[in-house]
């Protein structure tokens, strides 16, 4: 009789990190679809090549440090960072395009940091934002909403065979950006007025909010950073409409526009690069959505979910150590790092 | 639908942060009644079944034991006793295997059953009312009652409060959150009542404002039965919620009143006392039915059990004979899990024994508890976080405790985490975080361990350090003090002139270091706020006088040589030309001094003036003390002189000295003077210089007279006897003359002078025979060797050596003893003496403005001292001889073979407990047996001849 002798407990879930990674790439289905609706197969494209990519570099990285590849590989945290990173793509993008981000991603913002839980960034914002510095016509070629480009033609796009022009069309927050501040011009954009917010963005944006919920019901996210993160976008985008509508969109419109739900329930969620406490967490997504509407009513670039994100990413470890709660049998909860 | 409509008619129940729902498994164990559990052919019983000081057994291997008899009592306050589970045989006390996180084994009561299982007379109360708290307490201790819901602490310790803490709340806990255990659940089910009486018996002895019993919504039929049985009665039932972990202390303490038992602290800190229901049964077995605690309610459970369900399990029995008795196929076995899947441990070897707290015993299958999955990397996901019932940050816990980063991770309260499992039980990357923290609160708690030591080991060394330091002064100042008294000695007697100034000058600097040393020892006490520092203050204090002193003798000396030639011109002739010279350089530099306090133009040419003034001054202190060293020569006649004529005139000298230094010192102090204070200490030394010499005046005029007895004639008897008599009457003698001459000055009696001769003579005298004595005492040894070959005294048999050839007188031992001490002592100081002679005759050789003549009379010194060691050092030498050749005598062994015999026995010893330590685990019970045996008669034999060695060396007198 071998009796195996271990330290208590001796029980747990049986659940695994895998498991729950592929419970977030369950939860982009409904935008994936919803994507693929308005703007083609450029995006169904985009994420198996990512994923492609991202198994492959993981995997040669793994190597090179002389980890076990199966084992990392089923923990399935390089695919969620290329089907995260492939949905943010724009769907015009060329193979290459993809190859580099997705690859910069996993082998830079994870492996060179120690791999999965050692990233102090969110790899897939990593990966979006040099490609959006490096290649910013590229990253900025959206397809006009309702507007999809056939099988074939996406294909040719991801070939790099077929200019983008005449498909490309500006989006909502990119529309908006151009013309705030002129009533005329912002009217005479039917881009701008779908059901809810803008053209096609707003179902992608319910879409993500659909996964977003399922990922909460399934306690694979809490609602924190989702609730901080809307908030936070919300919030200033409401008092700024209310003092001068030409001039700023209205809350609905930030929150159904661009990579907002994807931000605050996808992106943002990622435990690695967040905040981990609760009320930490609702700092960081609550300052991640100020930033974002910031960076959307001020800045030069028509979205900012990478930034904000990446920026918060910063501040996460001194946001953890100002946001303790207070434990059992304590009056009130610690500050700082105690040293 | 049942928990609910318990809930709801449930009063309000609290919640606790975090929590888990870990599949219950209790309906394996719950449907069946407590069945009677094996009488096994052996029991194990160890000391410490309850937290605190293990019990002291009370029976020996062999004696015949009744069921209930207490076979050990409480080893400490915090402690329980045990009682034999059944009667039978004690067989062995020993170490075995018992439930250890580190499968280390302890101290066991080994009770071999009879199968008659015969009860010790017993008899409880039936009103428990008439026994005053204080029994009910000692009962409660004495039936070995220890909490039995898994900690075990002492409940005699836990139902004895102190007249202040008032309990407001009484909490029964039934809640048994962890899965698979029903012990309790049978227990409430089937023994409601005698429950209830014990919970009954906890109130008279607490007293509480409210009573509260917690129970987990999963156990409908046991709260039912309790309420019933509680019915009409104070007591009430509070439902809580089924969620893990309920059941710990904190958690039902918070869930049933909303209070929180502040970090660090105790439950009766919140006017809370917890109990387990199941001690509530056991105090009512102990109090009414007279029954101490034998035997208790076990869950046996698992897929690998054949006949799950609860069992009255005497304590002790081994967890094996449990297992077959509940049919368990060992080979379906994967994992012996003693408690319960969250908090319980793993057992490596079935032979542990049921102690007072097993609550349950899970033999898992493979598919049941299988082994924990490889460890993923943290991803910070959180469930951790929200999980912890204490509301702490396991993921930051985790991160700390790996990179080793204690202080953050105490910053995180990991001090605060109760170890229940939740956080590693959600974890998807399977990581053990509770064996993380367990690692990380050990090196906390060692850390602080190492730091109370440091701490401890700093203060010791500084207050040694202190210590040494002030003895080193001290053995300093008292060595110049002897010093300064033989030199006196020799000025006053002698007159001798050669006095060792620059040795009475190194004494001076090293008692005036000594001091320093002491008032910096002293400091640093105080500083450190060590407990001698007002100790070593007075011996700072003492060591300044003692190294004023020594200043006052090297000025003594300096002018002593001049005092004690008197004729010689040139020597008073020169003195008087230092001193005009040294006045007008004196008057000289004030007055340089005031010109350039006023810019004078001419300050410069004063100045120059003053060092010209200064120059010469130097050159005649040069000639004066050329003059001195040579003078030694002259002052032979010196004695003749009426001594006390002289002395008068030295007081004189000496006052006036002291006055001028004074006044000089005053001036300066009012110039504002730098060399003020070196004045004003010279004027200080003078002073006391005069005082010194005032007061021998006053002995000398008081002695004179005395016609004191001529030291009586020796009679002839043992040589040092009779000096010693000589050298007492001597000094007897001398005391009497002194005394005398004393009166006679102070009644200004003219033959004054002429006691104090006497009186000098007498102390010559003194002297004299104490020399005598002392080198007679040097010589002695030699003499009283014969003594112990001719005492033939009554032989006392010895266990050491039983030839015992000659007794040992103890009378002449402690003689030896004494005498070899003394003359140790005698040797260390001559040798010392020489040591510091020979120093001092070296530096003065490196020095320039020493005479030849100084030099001579100190190599003179040095060979004396030398001389004087090195027959002290003879001496004890063949005392030691001595001593050594009467060993050989009694023991018929001389020391080194004793010596020898006794290291020989220890080494025997030392090995054969290693032989014994290796084979314990292989050899058979005979075989060890035998070792054991053979061990203690090495062990007697080790120790009869350490006491042979030592009895023989202490009769010796030869401690070292």
């Amino acid at each position: 009789m071998s009796l195996i002798t271990s330290s208590s407990p001796h029980a747990s879930v049986k659940n695994n990190t895998g498991a729950f990674m592929r419970q977030v790439i369950y939860a982009t289905l409904p935008g994936l679809a919803v994507l693929t609706w308005q703007f083609g197969w450029g995006t169904v494209i985009n994420v198996l090549w990512a994923v492609v990519v991202a198994l492959v570099s993981e995997a040669l990285f793994l190597k090179a440090r002389g980890r076990s590849i199966g084992f990392y590989l089923k923990d399935y945290s390089a695919v969620v960072t290329a089907v995260l990173l492939g949905l943010a793509l724009p769907p015009t993008a060329p193979w290459w395009l993809t190859l580099v981000g997705v690859s910069f991603a996993i082998i830079v913002a994870k492996q060179l940091y120690g791999g999965l839980g050692m990233n102090p960034f969110n790899p897939a914002m990593v990966g979006y934002v040099l490609l959006l510095i490096s290649f910013p016509v590229a990253m900025t070629q959206w397809i006009s909403p309702g507007d999809a480009p056939s099988l074939q033609q996406s294909l040719q796009l991801f070939a790099g065979q077929l200019p983008v022009d005449g498909l490309s069309g500006a989006t909502p927050l990119d529309t908006f950006r151009t013309w705030a501040g002129d009533e005329a011009a912002l009217a005479s954009h039917p881009i701008l007025h779908g059901e809810l917010a803008g053209q096609g963005w707003e179902w992608v944006n319910l879409a993500f909010l659909l996964g977003g919920l399922y990922l909460i019901s399934r306690k694979i996210i809490t609602w924190h950073i989702p609730a901080g993160f809307l908030a936070g976008l919300a919030a200033p985008a409401l008092v700024a409409w209310l003092i001068d509508p030409v001039r700023f969109a209205d809350p609905l419109f930030h929150m159904l526009s661009g990579g907002a739900m994807l931000g605050a329930f996808f992106i943002a969620t990622d435990p690695v690069s967040a905040a981990t406490s609760r009320n930490g967490r609702l700092v960081y997504a609550l300052l991640i959505g100020v930033l974002i509407w910031v960076i959307r009513s001020f800045g030069g670039y028509p979205d900012a979910v990478a930034f904000s994100v990446l920026l918060l990413n910063l501040s996460a470890p001194f946001i953890d150590y100002y946001t303790q709660p207070r434990t059992y049998g304590h009056n009130k909860p610690n500050r700082g790092t105690g040293s | 639908m049942i928990r609910t409509l318990f809930r709801s008619r449930s009063p309000k129940v609290f919640d606790f942060h975090g929590g888990i729902h870990p599949p219950e498994m209790k309906h394996l164990s719950n449907s069946t009644p407590i069945a009677p559990g094996p009488l096994p052919a052996q029991l194990v019983l160890p000391l410490n079944m309850h937290i605190g000081a293990p019990a002291k057994p009370l029976v020996a291997p062999g004696d015949r034991v009744l069921k209930g008899q207490m076979i050990a009592e409480p080893g400490g306050a915090v402690s329980a006793a045990i009682h034999a589970p059944t009667s039978g045989t004690i067989s062995a006390i020993g170490p075995r295997p018992i439930q250890h996180p580190s499968g280390m084994d302890a101290i066991c009561l080994v009770l071999d059953t009879d199968g008659k299982d015969e009860w010790v007379t017993h008899s409880g109360v039936t009103d428990y009312t008439e026994l005053s708290p204080g029994e009910l307490v000692d009962t409660i201790r004495h039936a070995g009652i220890a909490g039995m819901g898994g900690a075990g602490f002492p409940t005699s310790i836990k139902v004895n409060l102190g007249d202040h803490q008032r309990v407001e709340e009484l909490i029964i806990n039934a809640v048994e959150c962890e899965p698979y255990i029903t012990a309790d659940d049978r227990l409430m089910r089937e023994h409601a009542d005698e429950i209830i009486t014990g919970i009954h018996i906890l109130q008279y002895l607490l007293n509480p404002r409210r009573t509260l019993i917690g129970i987990e919504d999963n156990k409908p039929e046991a709260i039912s039965a309790i309420k019933r049985a509680c019915k009409g009665c104070d007591i009430e039932v509070r439902v809580v919620p089924t969620k893990y972990p309920s059941g710990g202390e904190k958690q039902i303490i918070q869930l049933l009143t909303g209070k929180e038992v502040q970090s660090g602290q105790l439950p009766a800190h919140v006017g809370v006392v917890c109990q387990n229901v199941g001690t509530a049964h056991a105090i009512k077995r102990a109090v009414v039915d007279g029954q101490p605690l034998i035997s208790r309610v076990t869950t046996l459970t698992g897929d690998g059990v054949a006949r799950p369900g609860n069992y009255e399990v005497l304590l002790g029995t081994p967890v094996r004979d449990l297992l077959s008795h509940g049919g368990v196929n060992p080979d379906a076995l994967e994992r012996l899990v003693m408690g319960g899947p969250m908090m319980g441990f793993t057992l490596h070897n079935p032979a542990v024994p049921v102690v007072k707290t097993t609550n349950c015993i899970i033999a898992a299958t493979p598919e049941e508890l299988p082994e924990p999955p490889e460890e993923q990397p943290c991803i910070r996901c959180g469930s951790c976080a929200e999980v912890c019932p204490a509301n702490l940050l396991p993921q930051q816990l985790y991160w700390h405790a790996k990179n080793d980063d204690l202080e953050k991770a105490q910053h995180h309260n990991l001090m605060d985490c109760i170890e229940c499992g939740a956080c590693a039980y959600v974890c998807p990357s399977h990581i053990p975080l509770v064996q993380y923290y367990r690692y990380a609160k050990g090196a906390v708690r060692q850390q602080a361990a190492d730091q109370l030591k440091a701490d401890k080991a700093r203060e010791r060394f500084e207050a040694r350090q202190a210590r040494i330091d002030a003895e080193k002064a001290e053995k300093e100042a008292r060595r110049q003090a002897r010093l300064e008294a033989n030199r006196k000695k020799k000025t006053d007697t002698a007159a001798a002139p050669a006095v060792d100034t620059a040795a009475l000058k190194q004494a001076s600097l090293e008692a005036s270091k000594a001091y320093k040393a002491a008032v910096k020892a002293a400091k640093e006490a105080e500083a450190n706020e060590a407990e001698n520092s007002a100790e070593l203050k007075a011996e700072a204090e003492r060591l300044k006088a003692v190294a004023d002193k020594a200043k006052a003798a090297v000025r003594d000396a300096k002018n002593a040589a001049p005092a004690a030639a008197p004729a010689e011109d040139r020597v008073a002739t020169l003195k008087k030309q230092v001193g005009d010279a040294s006045s007008a350089y004196k008057n000289a530099v004030k007055a340089a001094k005031e010109a350039e306090a006023n810019g004078d133009d001419n300050a410069a040419e004063l100045r120059a003036s003053a060092d010209t003034l200064k120059a010469e001054a130097d050159k005649l202190k040069a000639e004066l003390r050329e003059a001195k060293a040579n003078a030694p020569a002259a002052p032979a006649a010196a004695p003749q002189v009426d001594p006390v004529a002289e002395l008068k005139q030295k007081v004189g000298e000496a006052s006036s000295a002291y006055k001028a230094a004074v006044k000089a010192a005053k001036e300066a102090e009012a110039n504002g003077d730098d060399n003020a204070a070196e004045l004003r200490a010279s004027a200080d030394t003078l002073k006391a210089e005069a005082d010194t010499l005032k007061a021998e005046l006053r002995e000398a005029k008081a002695n004179a007279p005395a016609a004191t007895p001529a030291p009586a004639t020796p009679p002839p008897a043992d040589p040092l006897v009779e000096l010693k008599a000589k050298v007492g009457e001597a000094s007897a003698a001398y005391k009497a003359a002194v005394k005398a001459a004393k009166e006679a000055e102070e009644n200004r009696a003219e033959n004054a002078a002429a006691l104090r001769a006497e009186a000098d003579k007498l102390k010559a005298d003194a002297d004299h025979w104490k020399a005598e004595l002392r080198e007679a005492k040097a010589s002695a040894p030699a003499t009283p060797k014969a003594a112990p070959a001719t005492t033939d005294q009554p032989r006392i048999p010895e266990a050491t050596a039983p030839q015992s050839l000659a007794a040992v007188d103890p009378e002449e031992a402690a003689k030896r003893q004494k005498r070899l001490k003394g003359l140790k002592t005698a040797y260390n100081m001559a040798h010392k003496q020489y040591k510091e002679a020979h120093a001092a005759l070296e530096r003065a050789e490196r020095k320039e403005d020493v005479t030849a003549d100084e030099l001579n009379d100190m190599q003179r010194r040095v060979d004396k001292l030398k001389n004087k060691a090195d027959i002290a050092r003879d001496a004890l030498d063949a005392l030691v001889e001595e001593a050594k050749a009467d060993i050989r005598a009694h023991t018929g062994k001389d020391l080194k073979t004793l010596k020898l015999e006794a290291a020989r026995a220890e080494s025997a010893l030392a090995d054969k407990a290693i032989e014994l330590q290796r084979l314990r685990d292989s050899s058979s019970e005979e075989s060890l047996e035998a070792l054991n045996s053979e061990l203690k008669a090495l062990e007697a034999e080790a120790q009869i001849a350490r006491k042979a060695l030592k009895q023989a060396v202490e009769e010796q007198g030869l401690v070292e």
